[in-house]
């Protein structure tokens, strides 16, 4: 059992030591409307321990007001914290919800199932390691589930949990569950994923989330709690360059003069030789500089300052990356955005991007084409609508240095902000190439077939990022 | 040490020195947040109350800008009844530290003779916190102001974001919240507007409480236990902090064995029985517990949806 044990049973020491050292897993779960995401997660808090009395009288109060359960207390109480969504029964904007066990400490964002939120679900899966789809076992798949999957493709999502829900009200019906894990795989077999863990259970009941359940004898692996603990965490599995986007010149004095910032991908150690982009300046690691002394080597996930053995000039903006894979420079991004702005985007239209730790003035050169999410088809497009997913090509007002999206979240990721109302109006996605390619020209390029049905529309779109 | 742990699961090993372990990753996203506001807004400040959270959030700010000083005052918004030993701690700190202290109070309150018992928690808590804190950063004109804000702490502050923007009436729209994908935070708006920016969103309160241990950060000393005089009222145990407390029909005065699990005005705080003097046993009652740490905040209690309403007219 992986649930908390109450300290005095081994000594608050070795508890101090355990909780201490344990790992973070961040996962996004996400659902159609009533596939009971958030029931869920309420059962993950409460079976975990970490739902405390007086949020359970807090919950049997409003399970009584606003409680779709009956009698029963309604577990997605626990997690549909604004009025608004206690009142209409829903979650309207992502939530992020903790629970730890001995091994891990889980950081869970609870996206909404509507199609006017993908801009948050897309939130949620952008710093994900895992995604949990949910599906209501008397439903099977539906057209959300689909478009769920494929946004936490296009964010780079490699595992999947597909957690068939409500199997007690299907009976447990091995039949039903192999049906629906058969033909999410089909559908699921272009989009990349290198893994898809299927798992029956009730979120109501409890069976198979954090405790084994009993009721489907067929089904001889493990609850969802497990696979959460045991599925490696998405910095493990690939070695990236090292990356540094310098947030910050640290100047107290003319002694010392460190770039600071977080390591966004790889590793580095005093000696090693790196390029500083945009302006291609090269130098050496000279130390590894953090509060609590320097480092000997320092990798990603971690927030140091870097003091170069040149004085090379750096400011806010640049990244410090290895000598030996230094970024792209350009001024021009072709981008897979998701647009979440009312207004239409159109070309000449002028944005700002941030991307990384630099903002600049960002003009649509063209908008190119467009993701049709029913059927996975890139279609010719000249303008994105709100929850549009496409490509679109930026001139930008001065060189930035990315990577692909594909080979790095953090330096391959931006914002474009709305001038006007200074919103958040897309997320992007930088793009393998940034030559710019004839508009509506998508089928010929890269030995697209002309035609070949959904799945290899499928993987031509997926292909290309 | 480890061989007294019963029952770990087998394959899962202790995360080796190359991985980083979840506080580790904590600090570092929050050292990442308080860079990337100082680096984008104007005039920063820091909220510092005085509690944990506070420490913790102290903490982080000067590492992420050492071997350089904190870029930003801290500001105390006082309503005048914090406990003592609060205000002895802040004063210490500040001095030890070198940092550069305002502190806030509404005067109109005091002018008013505003104050918990006379006016009752929901006034108070307006005036002397909301009120003042508004008062404070538009008579600074601060264009960011750091809290120590968890999500853990409770159901509306779960859906805030970490860089959350206020209108010119530093009012708090739940729908008009910004994406935060990855690491990138927007800090562009329009005149008059202002962020609150929450460095320990993600931190629970085991969180806190392991990484005080860890960093051997100094805290109030109301966070161990000790014997304190105290009142037994509505089922919460005030402790009487000063000569202020009027002591109602039927009500005596108790030494007990308590400590806080959370700080603010001593009126509105709630005390809990505790042996626990050394952090290690905290962290262990923390887990044990069986209610969470806002139950002893009086202001909390107005129903669910309170806590949404105070942050939609400004309250932190």
């Amino acid at each position: 059992m992986t649930i908390h044990q109450s300290p005095e049973a081994f000594g608050y020491e070795a508890f101090l030591h355990t909780h201490q050292n344990k790992e973070v897993l961040r996962f996004i779960a996400c659902g159609s409307v009533d596939d009971g995401k958030s029931t869920l997660i309420g059962r993950l808090l409460h079976d975990t321990k970490q739902i405390f009395d007086d949020q359970v009288t807090a919950l049997q109060r409003d399970s009584r007001k606003h409680g779709t359960q009956g009698q029963e207390i309604d577990l997605a109480l626990l997690v549909d914290g604004l009025q608004a969504e206690r009142e209409q029964g829903i979650t309207i904007d992502v939530a992020y919800r903790f629970f730890s066990t001995e091994s891990r400490s889980f950081i869970v964002a609870d996206t909404p199932g509507h199609e006017q939120y993908t801009r948050n679900m897309a939130t949620g899966a952008s710093t994900a390691d895992v995604a949990v789809i949910l599906v209501d076992a008397r439903q099977g798949l539906t057209r959300q589930t689909r478009r769920h999957a494929i946004l936490v493709s296009l964010l780079g999502i490699k595992r999947v949990a597909l957690a068939v829900n409500k199997m007690d009200l299907s009976g447990w019906s091995q039949d039903t569950f192999d049906r629906i894990v058969a033909g999410f795989r089909e559908f699921a077999a272009p989009l990349g994923f290198n893994e898809i863990r299927p798992i029956p259970l009730s979120a109501k009941n409890g069976d198979n989330v954090v405790l084994p359940g009993t009721a489907a004898t067929w089904y001889t692996g493990g609850p969802l709690l497990r696979y959460l603990e045991e599925v490696p965490v998405k910095s493990e599995e690939r070695a990236a360059p090292f990356r540094l986007p310098v947030q910050w010149v640290n100047r107290p004095n003319s002694e010392f003069r460190g770039f600071s910032g977080l390591i966004a991908s790889g590793s580095a150690a005093p000696g090693d030789k790196v390029v500083v982009s945009p302006s291609g300046k090269t130098s050496t690691i000279a130390r590894i500089y953090t509060a609590d002394g320097d480092l000997p080597r320092a990798s990603e996930g971690q927030s140091v300052t870097i003091v170069l053995a040149d004085e090379v000039d750096a400011s806010r903006g640049a990244v410090i990356a290895t000598a030996d894979a230094p970024l792209t420079v350009t001024d021009t991004l072709d981008v897979r955005l998701f647009w979440a702005s009312e207004t239409d985007l159109i070309p000449g239209a002028s944005l700002w991007a941030k991307i990384g730790t630099v903002t600049t003035n960002a003009v649509v050169k063209a908008v190119r084409s467009r993701i049709d999410l029913e059927t996975g088809q890139t279609v010719a497009a000249d303008k994105l609508g709100i929850n549009d997913i496409g490509e679109v090509t930026l001139n930008l007002d001065r060189e930035v240095a990315v990577d692909p999206y594909a080979d790095n979240r953090d330096t391959g990721s931006l914002i474009l902000i709305d001038r006007e109302t200074t919103d958040t109006a897309a997320l992007g996605l930088v793009k393998a190439s940034i030559a710019v390619e004839p508009r509506g020209d998508e089928t010929k390029r890269k030995g697209a077939p002309a035609s070949g049905g959904f799945l290899s529309r499928l993987r031509w779109v997926f292909g290309g990022i | 040490m480890s061989g007294a742990i019963a029952e770990k699961p087998s394959g899962l090993a202790t995360p080796s020195r190359a991985r980083l372990t979840h506080l580790q990753r904590l600090e570092a996203e929050s050292i990442h947040i308080f860079r990337e506001t100082v680096a984008e807004t104007e005039l920063p400040v820091m909220l510092y109350s005085i509690g944990k959270d506070s420490s913790v959030l102290l903490h982080l700010a000067l590492k992420a800008f050492a071997p350089g000083k904190l870029p930003f005052p801290l500001l105390h918004v006082d309503t005048t009844w914090k406990f003592r030993e609060m205000i002895a701690f802040r004063d210490r700190r500040v001095k030890e530290l070198g940092l550069e202290l305002i502190v806030h109070t509404n005067q109109d309150g005091i002018a008013k003779g505003i104050g918990p018992f006379s006016h009752g928690s929901e006034v108070h808590t307006d005036v002397m916190k909301t009120q003042a804190l508004r008062q404070a950063l538009d008579k600074y004109k601060f264009d960011a102001a750091f809290g120590g804000a968890r999500r853990d702490e409770e159901a509306s502050r779960a859906k805030e974001r970490i860089v959350s923007l206020r209108n010119a009436q530093h009012r708090w729209d739940p729908k008009r919240q910004r994406a935060e994908p990855w690491h990138l935070y927007n800090y562009k708006k329009r005149r008059g507007e202002s962020f609150r920016v929450f460095p320990l969103s993600n931190w629970t309160e085991l969180d806190i409480w392991l990484y005080i241990e860890q960093e051997k950060i100094p805290i109030v000393p109301l966070y161990f236990a000790a014997e304190r005089p105290v009142v037994e009222r509505d089922g919460q145990l005030i402790m009487v902090d000063d000569d202020r407390l009027p002591l109602e029909p039927g009500e005596t005065v108790q030494n007990r064995l308590v400590r806080f699990r959370t700080l603010g005005c001593y009126p509105l705080t709630g005390a809990v029985e505790s042996p626990a003097t050394t952090l290690p046993e905290i962290v262990g009652e923390t887990l044990a517990a069986r209610t969470s740490e806002r139950q002893g905040r009086v202001i909390d209690k107005d129903g669910s949806g309170a806590m949404e309403r105070k942050k939609q007219e400004g309250y932190f």
